[in-house]
């Protein structure tokens, strides 16, 4: 099953290493990270899409992701109301005449056409992945020179449905 | 005053000697309190070994012939002292000779302070000479690392060290000096009051009183209950409290490997050590129990051999400090996260109907006469447990006690009895060779007034008795009992039952003269080939005052026994009788 983690981490150097090398120490199947400042000084956010078999293995990406001493807070959002986005590059082949019809094409998922060169044509898109999978699935046909996605970045919405759902495997620490 | 010291020269240049980031480093290091210092100098850290020199007076300073010898002594001395070893080394090589002993102390938990020299800051990541990567090397085999790169954080970065190792669930913190920040020359003063700043960092040591109260419920239900002690007991200096509490509701109590001694090993509710060399009694406890309380071991899988025959019937309390020990190898029913002395301080004061569970006692009292570890006697020969036992009579099982890795090490856990915490020193986790007698030195060190025995194999005291230097050097009198049996016994063992006896690359035909070998050392040598000889040398290995190595020859054919063969279960033990 696919979870969205979040960590806060102090800007220290050598955290980043730390927690990628813990992960793959561990085991942990991880699909995508991303990284990035946040609204405090020296703080930065790290966003987790992580693949696990079950509950029991979950538990221990977050206690594990915990115990580094520059990680302030884990936060596993899959079942809060979030907000998660990712961006992706494509860069497709593509000639004049096509570009009407691929312009078409990423009309309805808000993308944009960035960079236009003889034969080939760069899309930027962000939204969920699902939505960017939906699209690159739509381009591919024409050609995929390059792609590059950042990755998710997630957290919870201000206001979160009042009723949560029973996820209580983090709660040891209660 | 000041005009004499100028007509003084030695005293003049001394005055004119700037501070340095190294001398700031020695003297957080005196601030933490470190009395004990083990190091081995080298390039990148001449200006720490320099700051040394000069602040000779503020530790005792021991020189290991290897840095490996470094480290596992600073863990023998972490062990029996409680305080952090503390170990300094230059880099490149000198650091890597240190990875051994710092997963060594991760796994185990001992806290550790490494400092290391490194490459200066300009040229590091140019493949320097003797510049390697010690961040990344070590960021998965430490608690915490830290690279200085800014000398005004150092004071900082010393009290958080220290406290990090410490505190929680103890472990390795390494410092990585380069060579530029310990040259370099300060002007300021740092106040060595410095407040912590670790948000990310708050140890849990206070169980939920909620949690406690559902384990004492279950504990007043049960009608099969065990105890499993672990080292963390004795990190938490608990052995009062956690006999006060076996005592008060009759719960039988095992041991893990590193547990022994935190429970008395000839207390009535005793059934010894568990795992895969461990007692039918205690196994079998382990399997039929129908509530088991961990406090403080971490579910190792030599202890709980096929999980699926763990404990398979039982509700499962699990108390440590490390969140993430709860639930990793064996799910827990009741989860305790705090420091177990605080646990079971609390459980004490919860109301528990003592236990219905007369006729698990005498299930256990009958397992206990009628499968008691065993071992054959040859009539003049001497094997290992033996010798063990006889260790065990000359101490009257008081002495500290090292041990190396392998079938002797087993054996002693086995057959010398521990009844009292902070006496048994073993590497447990990582089942590192090499360690049992650079232990003993810092286990000496820490306790000068006590016999230290370090047990060793033929095998393992190679790696690393060049150490042997120091027991001469520092007037060390450790007893070091080589259990001689020609070869690689443990993996010797393994070949002989697992790999239809294809003993590859496990017999010695070559031996060193172990008794020149201590006497070129200094050090008295003593052979033993008979239980006779044994014997007769006991007063020679023990009332005599300074160091001693004995090579006692046993037969090579001795194998550990009982046993838990690897992919099978606590219920499927051999050598459960002679
Ligand atoms: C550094 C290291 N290398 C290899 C091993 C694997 N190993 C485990 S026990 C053992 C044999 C130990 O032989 P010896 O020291 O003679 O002790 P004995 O088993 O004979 O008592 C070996 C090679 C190890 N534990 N540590």
């Amino acid at each position: 099953m696919k979870r969205i983690i979040t960590a806060t981490v102090r800007n220290r150097s050598g955290v980043l290493n730390r927690v990628t090398s813990l992960l793959q120490r561990r085991q942990f199947n991880i699909e995508s990270i991303s990284v990035g400042r946040t609204e405090t000084e020296g703080m930065s956010k790290m966003t987790f899409v992580v693949d696990v078999e079950d509950f029991q293995k979950l538990e221990q990406v977050t206690k594990q992701l915990n115990k580094q001493i520059d990680v302030i807070k884990v936060s596993d959002i899959t079942d809060k109301a979030i907000v998660a986005r990712e961006l992706a590059l494509i860069k497709i082949v593509s000639n004049s005449q096509l570009r009407a019809e691929v312009q078409g094409i990423i009309e309805p998922f808000r993308a944009s056409i960035i960079d236009v060169s003889k034969d080939s044509l760069s899309i930027q898109v962000t939204g969920k992945p699902e939505k960017i999978e939906a699209l690159i699935e739509l381009l591919r046909p024409y050609g995929i020179k390059e792609l590059a996605r950042t990755g998710v970045t997630a957290f919870a919405r201000g206001q979160q449905p009042s009723i949560q759902d029973g996820s209580s495997y983090s709660s040891l620490l209660g | 005053m000041e005009r004499t010291h100028k007509q003084d020269p030695q005293a003049a240049t001394e005055r004119k000697e700037p501070r340095t980031g190294a001398d700031l480093l020695v003297e957080s290091l005196i601030n933490e309190g470190v009395e004990t210092l083990f190091g081995y100098p080298g390039g990148a850290a001449l200006p720490i070994f320099d700051a040394l020199y000069k602040a000779q007076n503020a530790f005792d300073q021991i020189l290991a012939r290897h840095e490996q010898g470094s480290i596992h002594a600073a863990e023998g001395y972490a062990r029996v002292s409680g305080k952090p070893g503390v170990v300094v080394a230059t880099s490149g090589p000198g650091a890597t000779n240190l990875v051994t002993g710092i997963a060594d102390a991760m796994i185990d938990s001992l806290p550790m302070i490494i400092i290391t020299g490194q490459v200066a800051q300009g040229v590091i990541g140019t493949d320097a000479f003797q510049e390697v990567d010690v961040m990344g090397v070590t960021t998965p085999i430490t608690k915490h690392n830290y690279q200085v790169r800014d000398v005004k954080q150092l004071p900082r970065i010393i009290r958080e060290a220290f406290h990090i190792a410490t505190t929680g669930r103890p472990g390795p913190v390494l410092i990585d000096m380069p060579k530029d920040i310990s040259g370099e020359i300060i002007e300021e003063s740092f106040s060595p009051n410095i407040e912590l700043d670790l948000p990310g960092y708050q140890p849990n040591t206070k169980p939920n009183p909620l949690q406690t109260k559902k384990l004492a419920d279950a504990i007043s239900n049960a009608k099969k209950p065990v105890l499993l002690t672990g080292a963390g007991i004795l990190f938490a200096k608990a052995s009062e409290e956690v006999l006060e509490f076996a005592e008060k509701y009759s719960i039988p109590v095992t041991s893990t490997l590193l547990g022994l001694g935190a429970f008395p090993g000839n207390h009535p509710l005793f059934m010894g050590m568990a795992g895969m060399h461990g007692t039918y009694t205690a196994n079998t406890a382990l399997y039929e129990c129908d509530l088991l309380i961990n406090i403080g071991a971490r579910f190792d899988d030599r202890l709980t051999g096929k999980l699926s025959s763990f404990a398979p019937n039982a509700t499962v309390a699990h108390i440590d400090i490390d969140p993430a020990e709860i639930g990793k190898n064996v799910p827990a029913d009741i989860p305790i996260v705090g420091d177990a002395k605080a646990a079971l301080i609390r459980l004490l004061t919860h109301e528990i109907t003592q236990p219905e569970h007369d006729d698990w006692l005498v299930r256990i009292h009958e397992n206990k006469e009628n499968f008691p570890l065993w071992f054959n006697k040859p009539d003049q020969d001497m094997i290992g447990q033996w010798v063990i036992k006889q260790v065990h009579e000359a101490t009257d099982g008081n002495a500290i006690v090292t041990t190396d890795v392998g079938q002797h090490q087993m054996w002693t856990a086995q057959f010398y009895t521990f009844n009292k915490p902070d006496k048994w020193v073993s590497s447990g986790g990582l089942g590192t060779m090499g360690f049992g007698f650079p232990a003993a030195i810092g286990a000496q060190l820490a306790k000068p007034d006590e016999t230290v025995v370090a047990i060793v194999g033929d095998g393992g005291f190679q790696m690393t008795l060049q150490e042997l230097s120091i027991l001469q050097e520092k007037g060390l009198p450790v007893k070091v009992i080589i259990v001689n049996n020609q070869a690689l016994g443990m993996v010797r063992q393994w070949q002989e039952k697992f790999y239809s006896e294809r003993y590859s690359q496990s017999i010695f035909s070559i031996q060193p003269d172990f008794v020149k070998l201590a006497e070129s050392y200094n050090v008295k040598g003593l052979q033993v080939k008979t239980q006779e000889e044994f014997i007769k040398a006991i007063p020679e290995i023990f009332d005599y005052e300074g160091p001693v190595v004995v090579d006692a020859r046993v037969l090579q054919q001795e194998n550990v026994f009982p046993m838990i063969a690897p992919g099978t279960g606590l219920n499927e033990m051999i050598g459960v009788k002679p």
